[in-house]
């Protein structure tokens, strides 16, 4: 079956989608004070550190990381060689308008505030959120929390200021759950990292609302690197939801960030992403956990959109009787290869993983789950489960499965379920013949699919997450 | 006012005829019941009139009030008033069949017009009571682990809540027993009505038991060979369709 976009859309559901794509698909004219121009040298990192005023020990560790960058090859012996179309030396690696995060809406720049407007943020903020970073190329344009979570030590920081007022909380964790050399890309963010989320959540403290931050991508050619870490201290507890978009460049856009969380003794982070990347970025992004004695990390994990995702959030479970969870979706329609998966490391007595993928393949978009469970042999009752299910939506998207479980001794149990399946020709007769058009009949089908999945997002989320399969689906067939 | 097939020829794309000419009117108001053996083309004939794309209608006609349905898509036709009851329903895993509904009766409204949520339920719980449909019913998937019976009543609910113009029940007799059969029966029984034409695919006598026709056609090899009253129903059941082949068929 062979889905004719021309043919079969109607003018309404066009218009629809036009009126969505434009939602994230706008750009204003570049103003930025400070430019580290293109391609990245040793130069290029003593630019942005001497922008962002930073101490020596930062500037040396992105030194060191430029090192390791250059030194690791591309992973293209497993991964895709699409990877070889990054051109380091096109990419700018820092643009801003050398501004502090404001701590009011209105003290924004114009274009910035419409901008974010446009995506919802502060509205989302009044209606639900405790506090909102907003990301705009390099820098947060807008930082703000509730005041009542200051006075109880909450801090809600970009990484900057993280770094810099808040060393002796920073710097001990800072680079520790993700090294520099974890990965190429790691090594890349670390050289040249700006933005993202410094959090510390003190002890006991438990955030009923969640956090949020947005990173806004608005000049071509441009790298989005920002740095989060999170750190929830014995029995905290926060969510942190993070939302992506990008205008659609003729050229190519790369996003790598890296996340560290650690949750220590009885705490829990859960980190909620909805990534809706245009078609043209490379989403190249090192995430993982740290979770001690009785602590639980989990990651929603939501992609969709962006050429290349390349992503793996992982749980290293450190204390006895931490758990670690990975819930994700992914959506690659046509031009799009979503490669994810998950990565949990029981290092501990009684350590409890989840794995959970769903991932949906339309036209000749290509989906990938890699995934990996180590558990020591000298450890004992460990369990993880995981669990990968496909949606191919018609016969040319591709799916594959690399699962990857070392379980060494017998005194753990694990369980893994993988699953394809499509959307048939005669349930989207079924569901036609019921007056739903192709386009609704096979966004039911997907929101079906993961619908178990939804319900573990906030409620907002998984309104924003059912509409955007909505727009994808009926934009797949149009 | 009526459902027109018109010398209706249609085939699977190998080419293989399956329909050899069927003509058939339903007026609105009127029941029709089309008995025959395994092959004639009547599920075939039922898949046509809907718009499957597995077919290919190579001659003839079929309207619906005087609207053309042949260049119509099949949720265009669903829309204007076609209604299929399935041989055997799809399973739509993980949407819920009240969601499932909701959005069919959704696609037939206009656009930023929404569904009146409460007004919805209290619709849909009526016709579950009316078909004795237990109300955790709404929350299961599509079809999803049915039972055959479930499933042929989740047709007749679906039937009753979209109101079609012209409704087609494809076998939904078969595989049921017969406190089912009786409920279903009294499901398409409540949908009768002067605005409204049915056409009922049967195997068996047993379901015009319980709902009776104005007309009886038999088909085979494709075509309506016979047309009568419910009469012709007990003589088929009387004699079997072999006594059809002998009567009707071998001077072909």
């Amino acid at each position: 079956m062979s889905y004719d976009a021309s043919s079969t859309i109607d003018a309404d559901t066009r218009e629809a989608i036009d009126i969505d794509r434009s939602k994230g698909d706008f750009s204003f004219p570049e103003r930025h004070k400070f430019d580290a121009g293109r391609g990245l040298t040793e130069r290029t990192v003593d630019y942005i550190s001497e922008v962002k005023g930073e101490p020596p020990w930062i500037r040396e560790f992105r030194h060191k990381a430029l090192k390791v960058f250059r030194e690791k090859p591309m992973p293209t012996n497993w991964a895709t060689k699409d990877l070889e179309s990054i051109d380091f030396d096109v990419i700018r690696y820092y643009l801003s308008d050398g501004e502090k995060p404001k701590r009011s809406w209105d003290e924004v720049p114009p274009e910035v505030l419409e901008t974010f407007e446009r995506l919802g943020i502060p509205q989302q903020e009044r209606a639900f959120l405790a506090g909102v970073e907003a990301q705009y190329d390099s820098e947060a344009s807008y930082s703000n929390m509730k005041e009542e979570l200051t006075k109880l030590g909450v801090i809600f920081v970009n990484s900057n200021e993280g770094l810099k007022e808040h060393e002796a909380i920073f710097r001990p964790w800072f680079g520790k759950v993700i090294p520099t050399g974890d990965n190429k890309f790691s090594a890349l963010n670390s050289a040249v990292f700006s933005g993202g989320s410094f959090i510390y959540i003190p002890k006991g403290v438990k955030l009923k609302q969640p956090l949020q931050a947005y990173f806004r991508i608005n000049s071509e050619n441009f790298g989005q690197f920002e740095r989060t870490l999170i750190i929830a201290d014995e029995g905290a507890e926060v969510m942190y939801m993070e939302g992506c978009t990008a205008p659609k460049f003729e050229t190519a856009t790369l996003h790598s960030a890296v996340v560290e969380l650690v949750a220590l003794k009885g705490a829990k982070i859960q980190y909620v992403t909805v990534q809706n990347w245009s078609s043209n970025v490379f989403n190249l992004v090192t995430k993982r956990g740290l979770a001690m004695e009785d602590a639980e990390v989990r990651w929603i994990d939501c992609n969709i959109g962006s050429r290349l995702t390349m992503k793996y959030p992982g749980v290293i479970m450190k204390g006895e009787r931490a758990r670690g969870e990975v819930i994700s979706i992914a959506l690659a329609n046509s031009g799009q290869h979503q490669d994810t998966g998950a990565k949990m490391i029981h290092a501990a007595n009684n350590t409890t993983s989840n794995v959970v993928s769903k991932s949906i393949s339309v036209g000749q978009g290509r989906s990938t789950y890699r995934g990996q469970v180590h558990i020591p042999k000298h450890l004992k009752g460990c369990k993880n489960n995981t669990e990968c299910d496909a949606l191919l939506i018609n016969t040319k998207s591709r799916t594959d499965t690399y699962p990857a479980i070392t379980v060494k001794g017998n005194q753990h149990a694990t369980q893994h379920e993988a699953s394809v399946s499509q959307v048939s020709e005669e349930m989207l007769f079924y569901m036609q013949q019921r007056g739903l058009n192709q386009g609704q009949a096979m966004s039911l089908a997907v929101n079906g699919f993961i619908n178990d999945l939804v319900r573990e997002f906030p409620m907002e989320y998984s309104v924003e997450l059912k509409r955007l399969i909505d727009l994808e689906m009926e934009g797949s067939v149009g | 006012m009526s459902l027109l097939i018109s010398d209706l020829h249609a085939t699977l794309e190998d080419g293989t005829e399956i329909l050899k000419g069927v003509t058939l009117e339903i007026p609105a108001g009127e029941v029709h019941a089309i008995m025959g053996p395994n092959g004639s083309g009547k599920s075939t004939l039922s898949k046509v009139i809907s718009g499957h794309e597995g077919y290919i209608v190579t001659g003839g006609t079929i309207t619906m009030d005087g609207q053309d349905l042949l260049g119509m898509s099949v949720d265009e036709r669903s829309r204007a008033g076609i209604f299929l009851a399935f041989q055997y329903p799809a399973e739509v895993p993980g949407v819920s069949n009240a969601n499932f509904i909701r959005a069919a009766l959704q696609s037939r409204l206009p656009k930023g017009e929404e569904i009146d949520a409460v007004a919805y339920y209290k619709n849909l719980y009526s016709k579950m009571d009316h078909l004795e449909m237990d109300r955790k019913f709404t929350a299961r998937s599509v079809n999803e682990g049915f039972s055959g019976g479930e499933k042929k009543r989740n047709e007749i609910l679906q039937m009753m809540m979209l109101e079609p113009k012209y409704s087609i029940l494809d076998e939904t007799d078969s595989g049921l027993d017969i406190d089912a059969l009786k409920i279903v029966a009294k499901g398409v029984n409540a949908m009768r009505s002067p605005e409204r034409g049915m056409l009922l695919i049967t195997h068996y006598q047993r379901l015009l038991d319980y709902i009776s026709p104005d007309h009886v056609h038999v088909m085979a090899g494709g075509k309506i060979v016979r047309s009568g009253g419910p009469e012709l129903a007990l003589e088929l059941e009387k004699h079997g369709y072999d006594f059809l082949k002998e009567v009707e068929l071998v001077p072909a």
